[in-house]
């Protein structure tokens, strides 16, 4: 397979990620403005919903952050190009910026210069999983910063557990407020360690909405935290009403008997992403989006 | 809701007429400064500078558009506001020197930029989050940037505007701030949402 098959293929989900957000959140955010009762909140989600509209019509990005380019992969290890994946996504995130355009996001925190590409340091970042087999799973994850700027990590006590987990999530929802671009969709990593359950918490984010966790008590607590963070009142965009998140969506990890960390990533409306399959041969299958 | 069409430069007298909750479109100049900008503009005031163009009676938009430079110059792509609050630091003192009327962003501000609004005559309108292609579709023309050292997102990007909006009225002159009333209400809420949650 020619390495032009996966770059062309990258540049494609980022495009595909940034001007077409996946139907599950755009008919989440459409159940929502149907159950709204405040007439801020309504005229802000409809404003969401129009903007979507004209961003996938005229393949714009629906938002001027187009975020800091994140991969997941899912790679077998017969896969012909594994060992040439690094560079290829760092081709394909420098050409996107220029093609769709992207924002040029990727700052360096000591120099304070800008390289204007989406590229440097660690970024494009690749989360890898390799199994057996010869297909490669890619998703793109651009995310945007104001909803990263409210991310959190709670070290909790074991004593603290479950309902300690709860109080963290809605206290931390409470405080972002307005910050994030509510409706926001929340992802939480319970267990591991420090570093592994903000991992799964932001792996929570490529599930799509309306999705639970097929484990029943996990799935509760997510029900759970859905119905009362949307009574906080903070509302689309923080300026009231019934609609503050779109969905909750937990997985955990074992725990030191000594930990409880809990991992909240947050993602903003524009819950942006876009996954596809390449098969050893370069048969590409985009599996988030009809293309 | 009142709905108003204003055109820039605005004046003190009529900013003072808004209200929280008041809908505002904005027809005239505007111009993008996020944190380093803001940082940057101070620097030149304490310094007795005069900016590349005159603020005074114009909009600050919280933005860090995407742009693209084409043969006829440049063009705006998708341009949504950005966080406000982290030009909180800057902001009054911004309000005081640059003479600007509106401040539009997302998120709302806190208290030392409502006291500058309510001193100096300003309003913050809000802007929807990430609405970028509807404000794009507002945004006639790039009028000039200024900055570019500073990188794309934190430039000064000089733009003319046709009924820019809607923007929220959520800060007005008279120091009202409907964050910070949704802040209490949410406060209120607060026990009753651990019950609810199961703690």
């Amino acid at each position: 397979m020619q390495s032009s098959i996966l770059e062309d293929t990258i540049v494609t989900l980022l495009r595909l990620a940034v001007t077409n957000l996946p139907s599950d959140v755009s008919e989440g955010l459409e159940r929502a403005l149907a159950k709204e009762t405040n007439s801020t909140a309504k005229s802000q989600l409809r404003a969401i919903l129009d903007n979507i509209d004209l961003a996938r019509k005229n393949a714009i990005p629906m938002c001027q952050d187009t975020g800091i380019q994140i991969f997941y992969l899912t790679v077998g290890s017969k896969f012909p190009l594994l060992h040439q994946l690094p560079l290829i996504i760092d081709q394909a995130v420098k050409r996107a910026t220029q093609e769709i355009p992207l924002r040029p996001n990727t700052v360096d925190p000591i120099l304070h210069k800008n390289p204007g590409d989406n590229t440097g340091l660690y970024i494009p970042w690749i989360n890898w999983k390799v199994v057996d087999g010869s297909d490669l799973e890619i998703t793109a994850l651009p995310k945007g910063g104001g909803s990263e700027n409210v991310c959190k990590l709670g070290m909790l006590t074991p004593g603290q557990g479950l309902n300690g987990m709860k109080k963290f999530i809605i206290d931390s929802v409470i405080e972002a407020g307005a910050k994030p671009c509510p409706p926001t969709i929340l992802g939480i990593g319970i267990g591991g360690g420090a570093d592994i359950c903000m991992k799964i918490a932001k792996e929570q984010l490529l599930r799509p909405v309306g999705q639970h966790n097929p484990n029943a008590k996990i799935a509760k607590l997510e029900k759970d935290l859905f119905s009362a963070i949307n009574e906080t009142g903070i509302g689309p965009m923080g300026l009231g009403g019934d609609t503050t998140i779109l969905d909750v969506h937990i997985d955990v990890a074992m725990r030191h008997p000594a930990s409880f960390p809990v991992g909240l990533a947050v993602q903003c409306w524009a819950a942006r992403r876009a996954s596809a399959i390449i098969s050893k041969e370069g048969k590409v299958t985009f599996t988030s989006h009809e293309v | 809701m009142p709905t108003y069409d204003l055109t820039t430069p605005i004046s003190e007298e009529t900013i003072r007429t808004l209200r929280v909750n008041d809908i505002v479109y904005i027809t005239g100049t505007i111009f993008t400064a996020r944190d380093e900008a803001h940082e940057r503009a101070l620097e030149w005031s304490k310094e007795n500078k005069a900016l590349p163009f005159d603020p005074s009676g114009l909009c600050v938009f919280h933005c860090g558009p995407i742009v693209r430079e084409t043969e006829s110059g440049w063009e705006i792509v998708a341009a949504g506001p950005t966080t406000s609050t982290r030009m909180e630091m800057f902001e009054d003192k911004f309000i005081e020197a640059f003479g600007v009327r509106v401040i539009i962003g997302k998120g709302g501000m806190g208290p030392k930029t409502a006291l500058a609004m309510k001193q100096f005559g300003a309003v913050y309108g809000a802007f929807t989050g990430g609405a970028a292609v509807l404000a794009a579709k507002a945004i006639r023309r790039i009028v000039s940037v200024e900055w570019l050292d500073l990188g794309m997102p934190e430039a000064l990007w000089i733009m003319e505007v046709e009924k820019f909006g809607p923007l929220i009225i959520s800060i007005d002159s008279t120091g009202e701030n409907l964050f910070e009333q949704i802040s209490t209400n949410v406060e209120r809420n607060r026990e009753r949402i651990y019950k609810l949650a199961g703690i």
